[in-house]
């Protein structure tokens, strides 16, 4: 079976991505970025499967472009479309603008040319079959402690939205 | 209930109510096409999200100036018009009608007239619930009840046919009593569908009565107290759910409604779900009434004496009658010619319909539905 | 040439899915093949579903066209096609071209991981029912953007209430969905799986259904996906989206013609696909009943006979119906095309007498009539049930369903570490 992860799919993924990404920032309907940056996010869920990390993907489908998009966009269609396309796109803050990109920029050149002290030279032997169990044991297992502490924000973020829609009833 | 009686309410329909926070209100436009509205009506509905602020009803897509014909016909010719006012429920119209031209003239129609005249409208007061019940489950979302509820007004509208040759707007009655003598079997064949009939209702509730969906939509929505009833205008049904026991069948009884023995029946929050109840009970309180017309239907004429051409006195005469929808009442006035100078109909769903603001305000969408179906409107009727 | 015959000859010794064992021959043969039984399938629902209904309703339904109305579905498809594509003149014209598609794509795709039998599937994913969940959740997005971009009231609160009503019950529908993977797990090593295929062979390994599973716990879960994927699939009594009586028609009221028709067949394959997860997870998907029970050659024969012998109760009825038509030289046509129909169904079932076919066909079988089962539900709920207010929808899906959900999770994994617990010492 031939591999499918070959460079071609990566470039194409990759491509869609960036289009995706600039469509977004750009567009000046805002359920037009929304739906651009769906795009984006599903070649990201194909990025995953090639790396061999199925259950990713298939988490990035579900939770971000099923779920939060999905919450995104309802919130965008009920906002006036005539205002918003009378707004100004960007706030022309280029100076601090510059600094970041430049700033990212070169830590991805960094690591990108330094990196390979950092990163393993190869892909880690990950079988593609018990990926799930993989990630279920380093979730539940090595950083427990991190995930509670992730459910624990995410209950107070839930407690919060509560208390706020609360005050209306 | 006499305290509900006399104060007054304290409705105030002025006062816009607003969306939460700064969110866009919604402006809807219910109508004229829409599927659920019985008809032509136009609801302009003001919402914030799904919650209903207010509505506006718009009216006249079906006006068709009955009233001014009236004008312009004699006594005679106006009556088969009335019958084209609440369709559904013709034959109500028609008496109420008769019985006011009677009223004008101060003739009485024959006994035998009247009781035949009875057991018509109230086969006509069990189609047009049938209809209601069909039309305002379908609007719910049960599609099924629609096609039980035709099936059975079928038969009633063959009795119609059988007796005077139509089935929808029949001009079933005359000035002065009935035009034609029942036809032979009449009595079995009305006996017969009391019979095919009973067993019905309760296969209309079995599907609905107990059902969680239909008591979650309908209980709670859409409650109009009996103050904000009276204040309205409201009749019919609608009042009877509230809790106010007024029929006029009781109250004033016209035709010979006071022979039979009967029950009001009513509810007490007011709600869909009570005026559901309201509507299945009048139905076997129906079958009961025209039990007892086909029982003891007496002989003799059924025609009283009225002239050829008709000139009744100069004056004025309010005549009402309890039609299915509600009070239904016609205000002639007579200048002493052949034809009326004024006919003014006093229709039940057109005053009905003023209660829809109230009973939607606060409530959602999906409720403004319910309401339109429970408040059981003809559009026929409102426009004229 | 030899080559090419070769490679598609390689498939057939192996035991594995086409898209598992990586031969585009037949994976192209089995999606034209999933692809064309799914369409013949939404055509039959539709015929189906008037036919039904209207028996429910003491009426006859499409009599016209054809014996029984059978050809009325393509009349209907044919009319779809030749009817005028509108578009409204203020509406987001690419959104709007695009949504259908997107609808149609989320409904289609997900039948690349259904397992009609342990080897006749497109292919097995490792992350099987994970794919069709996150799949299937893409639809609302064609249905988001159809709502937004007809630039029209109705349409958009069609969409909001289908996104919002989508989004909540997706997450009692995963709820329920993680019990029964969790039962997969009950075996010596202790691992799960949430290939579709791993799933049902787990079931067999276990020896029964996952509806019955930790009894009454299986049942609930099961009963907790079978009231979501109802609202998943936007229908009664949760047809809120699309509530005729309230929204004319909801998300696609400012369609017309194929774009229309594109919305149809993604509502009817969405149904599909949602059913046969429910009966891949819960009812044991392509599994004959009793596959340990009643597991020797006597029973093998008996249930592989099944198919041959529904196929000819069609066939008889065919004949019957024929026999009954009015004999009227006005009906020859409906009543020689009714026997023809019969004919051939017949012939279908003798052909499935055959034991090389019947032991190839029997896995589809059993999941298609296991489906139908859903599908005969789906009917059902709609002749009966009034429609659900959106208030109490949401109250249905958060306050009820997940609870319930949550709790029999709960419950499943603690009765899941215990049989563990007891099989280790």
């Amino acid at each position: 079976m031939a591999p499918v992860a070959t460079p071609f799919f990566f470039y194409l993924l990759s491509g869609i991505m960036l289009i995706g990404g600039i469509l977004v920032i750009t567009r000046k309907n805002p359920v037009h970025s929304a739906l651009a940056l769906i795009v984006t996010l599903l070649a990201q869920a194909s990025i995953y499967l090639m790396l061999y990390a199925p259950f990713v993907a298939g988490v990035q489908i579900i939770l971000y472009a099923g779920g939060i998009m999905v919450l995104f966009l309802f919130v965008i269609m009920l906002v006036s479309i005539d205002r918003s396309m009378r707004e100004r796109q960007f706030n022309s803050q280029w100076i601090p603008g510059i600094i970041a990109a430049t700033a990212l920029g070169g830590l991805f050149m960094a690591v990108f040319t330094k990196g390979n002290d950092i990163f393993p030279e190869h892909a880690l032997p990950m079988v593609e079959n018990d990926n799930t169990q993989q990630i279920a044991m380093k979730l539940y297992g090595q950083y427990m402690f991190a995930f509670e502490i992730a459910s624990l924000l995410l209950l107070v973020a839930i407690i919060g939205a509560v208390v706020m829609a609360k005050k209306r009833i | 209930m006499t305290d509900q009686h006399s104060s007054l309410s304290n409705l105030d329909l002025e006062t816009p109510e607003k969306p939460f926070l700064d969110a866009n209100e919604l402006v809807i436009n219910m109508g004229p096409q829409h599927p659920a509205t019985h008809g032509v009506l136009r609801v302009i509905l003001r919402l914030d999200g799904e919650k209903v602020l207010g509505l506006e009803c718009v009216i006249g897509y079906l006006h068709r100036g009955v009233e001014k014909i009236g004008e312009h016909r004699t006594y005679t010719m106006f009556n088969p018009y009335v019958d084209r006012m609440d369709y559904v429920a013709a034959v109500s119209n028609g008496l109420g009608y008769c019985e006011t031209v009677e009223k004008l003239l101060n003739v009485e129609a024959p006994p035998r007239a009247q009781h035949v005249r009875v057991i018509l409208t109230e086969l006509n007061r069990i189609a047009s619930h049938q209809l209601w019940l069909g039309t305002h489950a379908l609007d719910i979302g049960a599609i099924t009840p629609l096609f039980y509820t035709f099936r059975d007004r079928e038969e009633i509208l063959k009795i119609y046919e059988k007796y005077c040759g139509a089935r929808l707007t029949t001009h079933a009655f005359r000035i002065g009593g009935l035009q034609y003598e029942t036809y032979t079997g009449f009595e079995k064949e009305v006996k017969n569908f009391l019979d095919f009939f009973r067993p019905k209702i309760d296969e209309y509730e079995e599907l609905l009565t107990t059902n969680r969906i239909w008591v979650e939509r309908t209980k709670n929505v859409g409650t109009i107290s009996a103050q904000d009833c009276i204040a309205l205008g409201v009749t019919g049904p609608v009042l009877r759910a509230s809790g106010v026991k007024w029929d006029l069948r009781k109250a004033q009884p016209y035709a010979n409604y006071k022979n039979f023995d009967f029950e009001i029946p009513i509810g007490q929050n007011g709600d869909t779900y009570d005026r559901y109840l309201v509507r299945m009970a009048e139905m076997r309180q129906s079958v009961r009434i025209i039990e007892q017309a086909v029982g003891a239907l007496p002989e003799g004429p059924i025609m009283a004496k009225v002239p050829k051409v008709m000139k009744p006195a100069a004056g004025e005469v309010y005549h009402s009658i309890e039609a299915p929808k509600g009070e239904l009442g016609y205000f002639i006035v007579s200048d002493g010619s052949t034809q009326p100078y004024r006919v003014r109909v006093r229709p039940p769903s057109f005053v009905n319909l003023q209660a829809l603001d109230v009973m939607c305000r606060g409530q959602l969408v999906a409720d403004v539905i319910a309401v339109i179906g429970t408040l059981d409107i003809v559009l026929g009727e409102v426009d004229r | 040439m030899g080559q090419i015959l070769d490679y598609i000859k390689s498939y057939l010794s192996s035991s594995q899915t086409p898209g598992a064992a990586g031969n585009m021959f037949w994976v192209l043969v089995y999606i034209l093949l999933v692809f064309a039984g799914l369409s013949v399938a939404v055509i039959a629902m539709n015929w189906l579903e008037r036919k039904i209904l209207a028996h429910m309703q003491v009426r006859l339904g499409p009599m016209r066209v054809g014996p029984h109305g059978l050809m009325q579905p393509i009349a209907d498809a044919i009319k779809l096609l030749l009817k005028e594509d509108i578009m409204p003149a203020e509406a987001d014209g690419l959104i709007f071209w695009v949504a259908p598609f997107v609808v149609v794509l989320a409904a289609f795709t997900t039948f690349v991981v259904v397992p009609f039998g342990p080897t006749h599937a497109i292919t097995d994913m490792n992350i099987g029912i994970l794919f069709m969940l996150g799949v299937s959740s893409l639809s609302v997005l064609g249905i988001v953007m159809a709502g937004w971009a007809s630039n029209s009231h109705y349409p958009l609160i069609g969409a909001l209430r289908s996104s919002a009503q989508m989004v909540s019950y997706e997450v009692a529908m995963g709820l329920a969905v993680v019990s029964a993977i969790l039962m997969t797990s009950l075996n010596a090593e202790g691992t799960g799986t949430l290939s579709m295929i791993g799933i049902v062979q787990a079931q067999l390994a276990q020896g029964e259904w996952f509806i019955f599973k930790f009894f009454p716990l299986g049942l609930i879960a099961f009963f907790i996906f079978a009231v979501a994927m109802v609202a998943e699939t936007n229908r009664a009594p949760f047809d809120l989206a699309e509530a005729e009586s309230e929204l004319t028609a909801g998300f696609h009221t400012e369609y017309s013609g194929f774009r229309w028709s594109l919305f149809f067949l993604a509502e009817y394959s969405a149904m599909i696909a949602v059913s046969s997860i429910a009966v891949t997870l819960w009812l044991g998907g392509w599994l004959r009943p009793f596959p340990n029970f009643l597991n020797n050659s006597t029973w093998d024969l008996v249930f592989s006979l099944f198919p041959g012998v529904t196929f000819l109760l069609f066939a008889a009825m065919c004949f019957y119906n024929a026999l009954r038509m009015p004999k009227h030289p006005l009906f020859r046509v409906q009543t020689i095309g009714l026997a023809g129909f019969g004919v051939v169904l017949g012939l279908i079932g003798l052909v499935l007498f055959i034991p090389a076919v019947s032991v190839r066909i029997q896995d589809i079988f059993w999941f298609s009539a296991k489906v139908a089962g859903f599908m005969y539900l789906y009917i059902w709920y709609r002749g009966t049930f009034p429609r659900y207010r959106f208030d109490q929808l949401m109250r249905m899906g958060w306050k009820v369903l997940l609870p319930m959900g949550l709790g029999v999770l709960i419950l499943t994994a603690s009765v899941a570490l215990l049989q563990q617990k007891l099989w280790h010492q």
